[in-house]
């Protein structure tokens, strides 16, 4: 065990923990934004930001790519922490002025109003990568990807047309801590609408209660990695033995 | 090892003591016709039958710019300069044959007092200290025998044959080599750490991605000696412990791309890279990795995330990319210059490096000396040297006897140094404790008519297009200082608008996940602290000091002066300026002018003025 300290408070936490880990371990709350524990911390939000000191030597670092190490001091509420924090929320706030996700996340750091120009675009996307990463890193189809630069970047299908990597399982969706991916299942039609393009998919009929349920790609998508016969997938999750 | 000493004694041997016509073939002088003009001094050879006593060298970028295209005359070193196709057959007639000198092609000093005959006497080159960027001007890139003639690849000879891998970490290191790249981390630390980090393979990388607006002394290393750069990686490879090497050049220097392919190739050919080099059982290839020209690609773990296949885009770096860098392994990652001057320390030993430069910062630097400056071009100077001399005894100082206002070093994220600071010994340090950095080394220099407000933006924008994307304070937050500083200089500015900036500078370069985004509020800071009254006047006066930003400036006929030429009449492209009678002024209608400027420009009789 390795033994540090957060915010005054002395704690122990595993070799190879991130900082943010040890601290959500021991209740101390860090804010996130682009973290979820289904994939690797990838650190653009930068509200987990806190300042460490380890020797003589004092930095800033974002907690969720940062290690626990022997004798790390940190502080998560530093003048310099909060103005970033503060900073990144007025930013994100102006991009997604009607994202009630954004709103509320700004307002449980104190923060009502931004000093920038709201986007007129009515667009809720954070660009936090967490769709393009689950796509990649679980589903492991690498369908959605974040294309373009700056302020320009968006989350696309290749040339945001191309569907066919997507199998339409709807994890972006579900992870999507703004609600920026939209999702509908109609009859035989899943529609799924990305940042930059709309999509319909074809739904697979249950073999017995006739109801759909699934997508026909995502179908084709298990019984390929599972090899199991595809008699196994006909029947929706209400009608199985 | 005997064998390349003996292939030097023959490339020796078979070159006698020829006449060579040196001609700039570097990516300046080509826009000139420095291909064609070396083909028509080829046939002038061929024509009078002196193939046995003169030589013709395409070589690389010589520094000079603003001169080009340049011809030297070797061994007597006569230095042509603006030669164009049409001097060819008086060169070589009058020159080459005669020994004449061709007084119109001479370097003329500003003043007009000399005229100068001999290159070494241009005080462009006198003042510099052309250690690495010297041999340019002397061999072909494109022939490995040129570079081994002058001693090329001896580094390597020594290292493989003498030198345990640690002793070459140990000789860098007491050299004080720092990284070139813009970091100014020393080199030697990071080969000691890939070298001991756990992991197989390593790997070594040379990044020539430079993107810096103004800056080209890795390009035209590249292009003029490659063979120079490849011989530092070897070494550095040998000492790190890897046997893979990447050359990562952007696309955009296709001669570059090309001439390092043909370095990497008679390397090959000649046993100096591949299986077991020069006989010593050390193995290690190099590859070449073309860039897409994303500037962030210049950050090394973006540099390495782009050679991988994946998107150009930085990663934290919380462990050392000598540790976990390409394909998360140890990998050696340096700049071009940074390799060049590895073979240099070998051959000379540490303590000559050492005794070149401050205390902190050995050797030398080279800069691309751009913008309002009368000599633009590549300059090579021992660390140390003040940006007064660079500027006004290297660079000529300012045309048109405009009054200097700022330089800014460092590139895009660097910052702007006023002229009070012109005293400051040129070194990593200096710069950064100026609030400036190092960076790659361009040096864009501003006159009187630049407005430093208007500067800052250029920058901010450029760094906003060139953003990844990937964490907010950077993507967002450098799109929202540009949009204040466009009000500011569409005259909507407020006075808190440069507190917010302060503020927002403070939170990006913490809060920002890269180098890219932390630095890129430089310019920024500096303007802010050191030209805060144009600011101020753009704020409150509504005036643009420098006459630059369209929204707070209006032209204006100084009646006096004007003579009725009509000459604006005709040029100003939108009918704004009408001309009522000869004896009359013309009259600039405001609600018509563009403000394009081109009346002032046309104007003879200083009868144009900004308000």
């Amino acid at each position: 065990m390795i033994t540090l300290k957060i915010d005054g408070r002395e704690i122990n936490a595993e070799p190879g923990k991130t900082v943010l880990e040890a601290a959500r371990e021991n209740n101390i709350y860090i804010p996130t934004l682009c973290v979820n524990e289904a994939v690797a911390a990838y650190g653009a939000c930068r509200l987990c930001m806190v300042e460490v000191t380890r020797g003589n030597r004092k930095r800033l670092v974002a907690s969720c790519l940062y290690e626990v190490a022997e004798g790390l001091v940190v502080e998560t509420r530093t003048e310099r922490v909060v103005n970033i924090r503060r900073l990144v929320m007025e930013l994100l706030l102006a991009r997604c002025p009607n994202s009630s996700e954004v709103i509320e996340m700004a307002r449980s750091m104190g923060i009502d109003s931004s000093r920038f120009q709201s986007e007129e675009d009515d667009n809720s996307c954070v660009l936090c990568a967490l769709c393009t990463r689950v796509c990649r890193e679980v589903v492991g189809k690498s369908a959605i990807s974040l294309v373009g630069r700056g302020t320009n970047r968006k989350v696309a299908l290749p040339f945001c047309e191309d569907t066919d990597a997507c199998i339409a399982c709807g994890s972006c969706v579900y992870v999507c801590p703004t609600g920026a991916i939209k999702m509908e299942d109609n009859g035989d039609v899943r529609r799924i609408t990305w940042p930059s393009s709309t999509h319909e998919f074809k739904m697979k009929k249950c073999a017995s209660c006739g109801s759909y349920f699934a997508p026909e790609k995502q179908i084709s998508f298990m019984i390929q990695k599972t090899g199991l016969e595809a008699e196994k997938f006909d029947l929706c999750m209400n009608c199985r033995p | 090892m005997e064998e390349l000493q003996k292939k030097r004694s023959r490339i020796m041997d078979s070159r006698p003591d020829v006449s060579t016509i040196a001609v700039c073939c570097g990516t300046g002088c080509q826009a000139f016709g420095g291909e064609k003009v070396a083909q028509a001094f080829r046939e002038k050879i061929a024509e009078s039958g002196l193939q046995n006593s003169v030589a013709i060298k395409t070589t690389g970028c010589h520094g000079f710019c603003e001169r080009g295209l340049l011809v030297v005359i070797r061994p007597q070193n006569i230095f042509y300069q603006r030669v164009r196709l049409e001097d060819v057959d008086e060169i070589f007639n009058e020159t080459v044959i005669n020994g004449k000198i061709i007084e119109r092609l001479l370097y003329i000093t500003p003043d007009g007092s000399s005229k100068i005959t001999s290159e070494e006497e241009v005080p462009f080159y006198k003042k510099q200290m052309r250690l690495i960027f010297g041999a340019n001007g002397n061999i072909d890139p494109a022939e490995i025998d040129d570079y081994i003639a002058i001693g090329g690849y001896s580094a390597i000879a020594k290292v493989l044959s003498s030198m345990k891998p640690e002793q070459v970490i140990e000789e860098v290191s007491a050299a004080g080599l720092r990284g070139r790249g813009g970091g100014g981390f020393p080199a030697a630390t990071k080969w000691k750490s890939t070298r001991e980090a756990e992991g197989e393979p390593k790997y070594v990388i040379c990044n020539c991605d430079e993107g810096d607006p103004g800056a080209f002394m890795d390009r035209s290393l590249m292009e003029g000696n490659p063979h120079s750069i490849l011989e530092g990686m070897i070494i550095g490879a040998y000492a790190s412990g890897s046997n893979t090497g990447f050359i990562y050049i952007r696309n955009e220097y296709p001669l570059a791309v090309k001439n390092a392919e043909i370095a990497i190739r008679q390397a090959e050919e000649y046993g100096l890279l591949g299986e077991n080099i020069l006989g010593s059982g050390f193995n290690f290839s190099v590859h070449i990795n073309r860039g897409g020209g994303a500037f962030v690609c210049g950050e090394s773990t973006a540099l390495m995330a782009s050679i991988e296949g994946k998107v150009g885009e930085p990663r934290a770096k919380y462990v050392h990319t000598s540790e976990r860098g390409l394909y998360d392994r140890p990998t050696v990652l340096n700049n071009v210059e940074t390799w060049a001057n590895v073979p240099l320390i070998i051959n000379r030993g540490s303590a000559w490096f050492a005794s070149i430069g401050t205390e902190n910062s050995k050797g030398t630097k080279i800069f691309s000396l751009v913008g309002k400056i009368n000599n633009t071009g590549l300059v090579e100077v021992p660390m140390g040297i003040t940006l007064r001399e660079i500027i006004y005894e290297i660079g000529g100082g300012i045309p048109d006897g405009k009054r200097f206002k700022a330089v800014l070093t460092g590139g895009p994220s660097g910052g702007c140094i006023p002229e009070n600071l012109l005293d400051l010994p040129v070194d990593f340090d200096e710069l950064t404790r100026v609030g400036s950095m190092m960076g790659s080394g361009a040096m864009i220099v501003m006159d009187e008519d630049n407005c430093m407000v208007d500067i800052a933006r250029y920058f901010l924008k450029f760094l906003e297009e060139e953003s990844c994307g990937k964490c907010v304070p950077c993507r967002e937050g450098l799109k929202r200082m540009r949009q204040i500083l466009d009000d500011i200089c569409e005259g909507k500015g407020e006075e808190s608008h440069l507190e917010l900036l302060e503020e927002m500078s403070a939170a990006i370069g913490d809060g920002a996940l890269c180098g890219l985004g932390q630095t890129a509020p430089n310019p920024v800071l500096t303007t802010l602290k050191y030209f805060r009254d144009e600011y101020i006047s753009h704020i409150v006066d509504k005036k643009c000091p420098a006459g630059v930003c369209k929204a707070l400036i209006s032209y204006h006929i100084v009646n006096e002066n004007c003579t009725s030429c009509r000459l604006c009449v005709k040029k100003c492209p939108v009918g704004a300026i009408e001309f009522v009678d000869k004896k009359i002024p013309v009259v600039i209608h405001q609600d018509l002018c563009t403000k394009c400027g081109a009346c002032k420009e046309t104007c003879k009789f200083n009868a144009v003025e900004i308000r």
